[in-house]
């Protein structure tokens, strides 16, 4: 007997992981270029 | 090209560049998502799962993409010791093997309604899973030599280099890996000046492409910010436990 698929469950799952992540990888990329940024201005005391 | 290499150069472009790249990419990227979602039409035989497309090919695109830069930017490395290559590959690492594991995911979520089945051996899947632990073996690589303190040209960096441009070798296995074995993966759709596609299909793919490589560009430019940013801290700290000896600095910002 052939499954039936409700296709939308497969395109939505597809979409919030790939919009998820990409917002992590960025938010991690800016947190970490901050963080980096304060800490050389800390040792060039500005 | 060479005038780009200069990390003071490089700084005051990156500043400019990784928001303007950040906005353009997330409202190209998400109006395209939203056009495939809402707008493009289903596929006649493939229903709403061919909606995948809009995120599984920028994905694929840029693992690709992203191994072709690490390659171009550890031959620069190798070649000519450009300062900021090696910093460019480090940096391109992270997002091209995030992007590698989400067009294998997506992949999966379309293969399961397409094909019956989540995985399967076949030449285009297992080459691009083999991308994602070259991404892996590179990054521990790149990790073992800044442990080292290895810097551009050094050792341990050259190895991570040479990885580099040998794992480019895969790349266009995956391209062709649809054409030389049986696959139940379809031939490329789109090649050099022509598609296959409707554009229907085509339009909000070719946005989305593009939406996503600026939101890759603007990640990779933040990470290349980051790594200059701390190269900077630890040699002043550097210099501040030697007494203010002078010792090679990265130059930023003045």
């Amino acid at each position: 007997m052939r499954e039936a698929f409700d296709q939308w469950q497969f395109v939505i799952a597809a979409y919030v992981l790939g919009v998820g992540v990409s917002i992590a990888l960025v938010a991690g990329s800016w947190l970490a270029m901050r963080r980096a940024e304060k800490r050389r201005d800390k040792a060039r005391g500005k | 090209m060479h005038g780009f290499a200069n990390p003071a150069r490089f700084l005051r472009i990156a500043r400019i560049a990784t928001p303007l790249c950040l906005a353009l990419g997330a409202v190209i990227a998400l109006g395209a998502l939203g056009w495939g979602l809402w707008f493009a039409p289903a596929d006649a035989l493939q229903g709403d799962t061919v909606r995948i497309v809009y995120l599984h090919v920028p994905t694929a695109w840029l693992g690709m993409m992203g191994w072709g830069a690490i390659a171009t930017a550890s031959f620069t490395e190798i070649v000519w010791r450009h300062p900021l290559a090696g910093i460019a590959a480090r940096a391109v690492a992270l997002p091209g093997a995030v992007f590698t594991a989400l067009c294998l995911v997506t992949g999966s979520l379309w293969g399961r309604p397409a094909w019956g089945a989540w995985w399967v051996w076949d030449g285009r899947l297992t080459s691009m899973l083999v991308l994602l632990f070259l991404y892996f073996g590179y990054m521990a690589l790149a990790a073992a030599s800044e442990e080292a303190g290895g810097g551009q040209g050094q050792g341990q960096a050259r190895v991570a280099a040479i990885f580099g441009l040998v794992g480019a070798v895969n790349i266009p296995v995956i391209h062709y890996s649809v054409i030389w074995w049986n696959s139940l993966h379809q031939p490329p759709s789109i090649t050099m000046g022509k598609s296959a596609m409707d554009p229907a299909f085509l339009v909000p793919l070719l946005a989305s492409m593009l939406g996503f490589s600026l939101v890759f560009a603007s990640v990779v430019l933040m990470r290349m910010r980051a790594i200059l940013a701390n190269a900077q801290a630890e040699a002043r700290l550097r210099r501040k436990a030697l007494g203010g000896v002078s010792g090679p600095e990265i130059s930023g910002d003045a």
